[in-house]
């Protein structure tokens, strides 16, 4: 990566409970296209991106578009133009859908897109006055990715957006996370390799709470023993480019 | 016939002092996790503003008509500035520390009665009301206070306002969020610690008003009047289930129709214990209290 990234971690530090969950990551997203944020389970990926954003306490250096935000509470950084779609989807069970959606328009940031929130997923006005609690998996995810794009952001975190989804869904938020990508740049944690070498240009690969690879994705995916090393996927041959199927 | 309607009166109006300090108090953990021992205190100090407000101490106020709805008036913003205050000087430092959190409050829940001790005596002075509102009306047979339906009024209204508040408005929006995931209200950029203020003037400024009130109701104010209310406050709360203002209000009206009965119809104080006995039934029933949702 030559350009400036839009986000530079360098060597962030997580202790949770007096146990160091991570021990220096170094993390840079690119102003264009897709980063993805990959390792094997308990590799630090969610903490990361949880440090990155002030939501876990943290040390070390965290800058967005070139200004140091490591000082700053988690809402004066997302209201710098990050937007984040946790891995849990981080759904207001008791809040309706358009409430949900409400509660993101961020003042002063121009009108919310509603538009494109509901032409990319029309099901969201149509159960607009829907408890959000009462969704499938899919639709929650909808409306977390929903809350990402209502704002003019200048960053999505996505965070495994499509675990525990059916392929069809899958497919589904590939396709708007590609078609956000085209305007903001994306860092998305994923375990699904089908997803990710549709949609990452970059990718970081963490292990035990460091840093253990940055590069191209298609030069890691296109490495079968790298790919099986850094990630621990399994023994049979990596998911094909580019259809896009449920977990590898 | 007439003393249960009497009973019935009396225990609504108790409840309705519950409510008004319970819905905050409610509202302060719900979305805040922080158990606010001097939740109490606030009531004293609404109680007190007032007292000393209709006493004729400040100019315009006085024990009738509108010199007292300017006493309550005073007793109450005195009470919500109290409650600012406490949240921005003692709470909000200690976000991170919630056992010193909960120390500090029981601290300032026992400093606030031993001020006002201080100051006023730790006797209780005479109430004062306007006339209207020491008299009694008759329903179905009995001659009800009328102080019991003032309460209860202002306890209806209170809760319509909350429920308005939390379900027409974007702050209340953002507290009805904030009660179910508060690290997720931030992450969508919005400054959770301006809707603790917030919740925190709403509570005092109930339970100030409470304390108001609650001089018709008792006829006089003492230092320990919020104190002895806040238990049961905690129990409402519980029992309404942590951050719903409407199981509240109804966790209010059945606790304080269950006590007065039971105190008549058993032994006096038996009505307390009834209250704790069902309150652990319910916690075993369902742990989330009455509704098992939230506002």
């Amino acid at each position: 990566m030559t350009e400036q990234p839009l986000l530079d971690v360098r060597d962030l530090r997580v202790l949770i409970g007096g146990r160091h969950i991570l021990h220096g990551v170094d993390l840079d997203v690119s102003a264009h296209g897709v980063t993805a944020l990959l390792g094997r389970n308990g590799a630090g990926k969610t903490t990361a991106v949880r440090g990155v954003l002030g939501l876990v306490p943290r040390a070390g250096s965290v800058r967005f578009d070139g200004e140091e935000t490591a000082g700053l509470p988690t809402h004066a950084l997302v209201r710098r133009g990050i937007g984040y779609a946790p891995e849990d989807r981080g759904i207001f069970a008791g809040l309706t859908v358009a409430e949900n959606l409400r509660l993101a328009e961020r003042r002063g940031a121009g009108e919310p897109a509603y538009g494109l929130v509901h032409e990319l997923f029309p099901e969201l006005k149509q159960r607009a006055k829907q408890l959000a609690g009462t969704l499938s998996g899919g639709q929650q995810q909808m409306v977390a990715i929903g809350r990402t794009l209502l704002n003019a952001n200048r960053l999505i975190i996505a965070d495994e957006p499509t675990k525990g989804l059916a392929p069809k869904v899958v497919t589904e938020v590939a396709q708007v996370l590609e078609r956000a990508a085209e305007a903001v740049p994306v860092l998305l944690v994923e375990q699904n390799l089908a997803v990710v070498r549709r949609l990452a240009g970059h990718c970081v690969v963490l292990a035990d709470g460091r840093t253990a690879h940055r590069g191209p994705a298609a030069e890691l995916l296109g490495d079968a023993e790298a790919a099986r090393t850094l990630l621990g996927v399994g023994h049979g041959p990596l998911p094909a480019h580019p259809s896009v199927k449920a977990d590898s | 016939m007439s003393t249960l309607v009497l009973l019935t009166m009396t225990g609504l109006g108790l409840g309705a002092l519950y409510f008004l300090v319970a819905s905050g108090l409610s509202l302060i953990f719900g979305l805040m996790d922080v158990l606010n021992f001097a939740h109490g205190a606030l009531l004293s100090i609404g109680a007190y503003g007032t007292w000393w407000a209709a006493s004729g101490n400040l100019p315009g106020a006085g024990p009738g008509g509108a010199g007292f709805v300017l006493a309550v008036l005073f007793g109450t913003a005195v009470g919500t500035a109290a409650a600012v205050l406490l949240e921005l000087a003692v709470v909000r430092p200690l976000y991170t520390r919630p056992r010193e959190q909960v120390l500090a409050t029981v601290g300032v829940g026992l400093a606030v009665p031993a001020l006002l001790s201080g100051i006023w005596g730790s006797d209780a002075h005479p109430f004062p009301g306007p006339e209207a509102l020491s008299g009694t009306f008759g329903l179905l047979g009995a001659q009800v206070p009328v102080n019991r339906v003032v309460l209860v009024g202002a306890a209806v209204v209170v809760l319509v306002a909350l429920r308005l508040f939390l379900g027409r408005t974007r702050h209340g929006l953002v507290v009805r969020a904030g009660v179910e995931d508060r690290a997720m209200v931030t992450a969508l950029g919005i400054d959770v610690r301006r809707a603790f203020t917030l919740v925190f003037a709403i509570g005092g400024c109930a339970a100030a008003l409470g304390g108001a009130l609650g001089g018709l109701y008792f006829g006089s104010v003492d230092p320990r009047q919020g104190t002895s209310l806040l238990i049961f406050a905690f129990v409402v709360v519980v029992t309404g289930g942590m951050g719903s203002v409407t199981g509240a209000a109804v966790a209010s009206v059945v606790i304080g129709l269950v006590q007065q009965l039971a105190n008549y119809y058993t032994a006096a104080g038996l009505g307390d214990l009834a209250v704790v006995v069902l309150l652990a039934v319910l916690l075993l029933i369902r742990p989330r209290g009455l509704t098992g949702r939230l506002a």
